[in-house]
């Protein structure tokens, strides 16, 4: 299969790269940029003038919710759902059921996206088995079974002592470690920012130090273990202060936010919906401006979807009784674009949140366009606007957005020189 | 998106339709509402305590928390508007079983009830049930969590109105555990509504929630010094729990700190009144000899709770009715 993407802007933020030009694909891999090689005859030429074409999408947190819940979603369903959000490679984290802990799942999950995924998946392993914080996963056997990096997700670790053992071990082997700093003691039974909003609605509120006293504890053991970190789903502006002056004194700690987080805030709450349950929660506005400007300087490198798709029945209850999380990987590049129209960032800065930001913070090999490298390909309209929800296809409905317009319209995914998603 | 409270509980012509919060009502629908049960308070003294207003109607208590006396006030207040009552204790019965909270409401809707009037320990319970699952069922909260006890707060508007006088010119002290209560939320919306400029709390750090200022109230950690010259004071009941989890030391410090007795309400204004939406704790946030003295409206308030009731279902009944027959005429 020979391809030929014509005419389109093709912006690499890895290399500089920004212009107008051609992009030929033949075995998966981008063969020339500029004039076709000699002799190359294209199966199909994508007319792209007026189209953006950017290495596809790196998302450092998509639950897929296989194996274990799959009335939740599966690798079917949320990979063709990332694809149409521009996303070609993707994390999942260890929160399935059995929890990813041991190779037999991480093959599983291999196994199930060669059958029927639609793009490249990265697990992320359990630090923990069963995530339960006390006896460490095989971490080795883990990441030669391909698990990019480790975490504890918002489940307690049992004691600083273990979590020390655990992250000695892993600097050890250069193992990367994922954070989603939450004191489980501060944030008990909360369900929404500890403020005004969560105060009148009569909601528990989970204090900001939640996310701090748990960073601080983090920040202070990586650099005594001199472990590679990365911090996930940061909420608060402290936690972002706290992380920049890490950074300024030389702590090699990257982060991510949660496309939500740069657009929503507590006070969406105010009418009791669930679909804006999510943990950690919604924050202030001035936090909301704080995690902005974080992405804005680089402070956080990558922003992520976070999604996490459910059952109708899980946010068909009262707020307090709903699962927390959005499902939203369909449409990361359309909300990251409002950040665009925003002003917020010019647009090669924006898609280097968006590929080589997530791609380095976890060494992964993505994220780039590169002549002889993969053909993990997102083509755009920047000036179109779209209706969310119009086809929608990842498994969860339970988004926010949908109804509202959106500033972009992805028109094509390609995965490995593969058409994985067509508007 | 969610409706906001004040969309969802009204209909389009700015009736009550449900009656969910405080939250987004106008003074004047507030004090309609008082007038309305001023007007029941003398049906409950004649012979034949009954009106016709619901009568073919079915009320459903549903009570996913146990309150005996909530729920009789509402009985009561039910039976006075010829209503017929249906009583549902849910927490011992379809949810045990796994039911959701969603098909147990839609099976009763099912029922053909013309009103629920819903207890449940999740803040945004009532607010869930009247967007989502029967928004053509009028719908009564009778406490969600930690967010809302509307008809507690109106009964106590009607008691201040009663026996105090216009809220613009008094001074009301609301004491003790803020952060947990329902009925604090709720009289702090309603008495601000209601024009109370001098609206204080009074509680330790711990039992208040973050952001009281909102409210417009002002914030007294001191008893001696937040009861001075008020004419109202609402006690709250503290409940045993608080101890545990590390907001208060002991029921014994609390009551030395915050404890209604003769002593501190000396401190208000000769008249004032003493409030408690109880059941009362005597010795851990009032003095028996006050809850039980001259000052004490606390029974006055459960006499008033009918006809408060009585109000608030013959009006969200016929709002409700108003909105279905605008639907029908707009098919």
């Amino acid at each position: 299969m020979k391809l030929t993407i014509a005419g389109a802007r093709v912006i690499d933020p890895a290399s500089h790269f920004d212009q107008i030009t051609d992009l030929h694909i033949a075995a998966g891999h981008i063969v020339a940029i500029g004039a076709a090689p000699e002799g190359f005859s294209p199966n199909q030429t994508i007319d792209a003038r007026g189209l953006i074409a950017a290495p596809g999408l790196v998302d450092l947190s998509v639950s897929l919710r296989e194996p274990g819940y799959t009335r939740k979603g599966t690798i079917a369903s949320e990979t063709r759902a990332a694809a149409a959000g521009g996303v070609t490679s993707l994390c999942c984290p260890p929160t399935t059921r059995p929890v990813l802990d041991t190779p037999a799942v991480a093959e599983l999950i291999f196994d199930r996206n060669e059958k029927a995924g639609q793009t490249r998946v990265f697990p992320i392993g359990a630090l923990t088995r069963a995530l339960e914080g006390e006896q460490l996963s095989e971490l080795v056997a883990l990441r030669d079974a391909g698990c990019v990096a480790f975490t504890q997700g918002l489940a307690p670790i049992k004691s600083n002592r273990i979590l020390r053992r655990a992250l000695e071990y892993a600097a050890g082997f250069d193992l990367s470690i994922i954070f989603t700093p939450m004191d489980p003691a501060l944030a008990e039974g909360g369900m929404a920012h500890e403020g005004p909003t969560a105060a009148r609605l009569g909601l528990v509120g989970i204090p900001e130090s939640a996310e701090t006293v748990a960073l601080a504890r983090d920040l202070l053991l990586i650099e005594q273990t001199g472990v590679r970190a990365h911090f996930s789903g940061l909420s608060s502006a402290r936690a972002v202060d706290m992380l920049a002056d890490a950074q300024a004194r030389g702590l090699p700690v990257t982060a991510d936010v949660a496309m939500y987080q740069l657009l929503l805030c507590d006070e969406d709450l105010a009418g009791f919906s669930s679909l804006y349950h999510v943990i950690p929660p919604l924050r202030s506005a001035s936090d909301r401006r704080a995690l902005r400007q974080a992405v804005q300087e680089g402070v956080i490198q990558a922003i992520a979807s976070h999604h996490q798709p459910h059952e109708p029945e899980a946010k068909r209850v009262p707020f307090a009784a709903s699962e927390p999380g959005i499902s939203s990987v369909e449409i990361l590049l359309p909300l990251a674009l409002t950040l665009v129209a925003d002003g917020l960032l010019e647009l090669p800065a924006l898609l280097a949140r968006l590929t080589t930001g997530p791609a380095n913070a976890l060494g992964l090999p993505a994220g780039r366009l590169e002549l002889g490298g993969e053909a993990d390909i997102v083509l755009f309209d920047p000036v179109a606007s779209s209706h969310i929800g119009h086809n929608w296809l990842s498994k969860g409905a339970n988004c926010p957005f949908l109804g509202q317009g959106a500033p972009t319209v992805v028109t094509h995914t390609l995965s490995h020189g593969k058409l994985v998603y067509q508007a | 998106m969610s409706l906001t409270p004040s969309h969802l509980q009204l209909n389009h012509q700015g009736q009550l339709r449900h009656f969910l919060t405080i939250e987004g009502l106008s003074r004047e629908l507030l004090t309609e509402l008082l007038d309305t049960a001023d007007s029941f308070l003398e049906v409950g003294e004649r012979a034949v305590k009954k009106v016709p207003l619901l009568r073919g109607k079915t009320v459903c208590n549903v009570f996913f928390e146990n309150s005996t006396r909530t729920r009789t006030t509402f009985e009561l207040a039910a039976k006075r508007l010829s209503a017929d009552v249906l009583n549902l204790n849910i927490s011992t019965s379809s949810t045990s079983k796994g039911e959701t909270l969603f098909d147990t409401l839609q099976n009763l809707e099912a029922m053909a009830a013309d009103m629920f009037i819903v207890r449940h320990g999740d803040s945004g319970a009532a607010h869930f049930i009247a967007e989502k699952v029967c928004p053509q069922v009028a719908i009564v909260n009778a406490g969600d969590g930690n967010h809302a006890h509307p008809t507690q707060a109106m009964l106590d508007m009607l008691t201040i109105r009663r026996h105090a006088g216009d809220f613009k010119n008094l001074s009301v002290a609301i004491v003790g555990d803020i952060l947990h209560s329902r009925v604090a939320r709720s009289n702090m919306l309603a008495l601000k509504t209601l024009g109370c400029e001098d609206l204080r709390v009074i509680a330790p750090r711990t039992l208040l929630p973050a952001g009281i200022e909102q409210y417009g109230v002002r914030v007294f950690n001191d008893l001696r010094t937040g009861l001075r010259d008020v004419d109202v004071v609402i006690m709250l009941r503290l409940q045993k729990e608080r101890m545990q989890s590390g907001l208060l030391p002991s029921e014994g410090e609390f009551y030395r700190l915050y404890g209604l007795t003769r002593e501190t309400l000396a401190l208000a204004k000769p008249e004032a009144l003493v409030m408690h939406p109880g059941p009362i704790n005597r010795g851990v946030e009032i003095e028996s000899e006050v809850a039980d003295g001259p000052q004490s409206v606390i029974l006055n308030q459960v006499t008033y709770g009918i006809a408060v009731r009585m109000a608030v279902m013959s009006m969200a009944m016929a709002g409700q009715n108003a909105q279905r027959q605008l639907n029908q005429e707009a098919q």
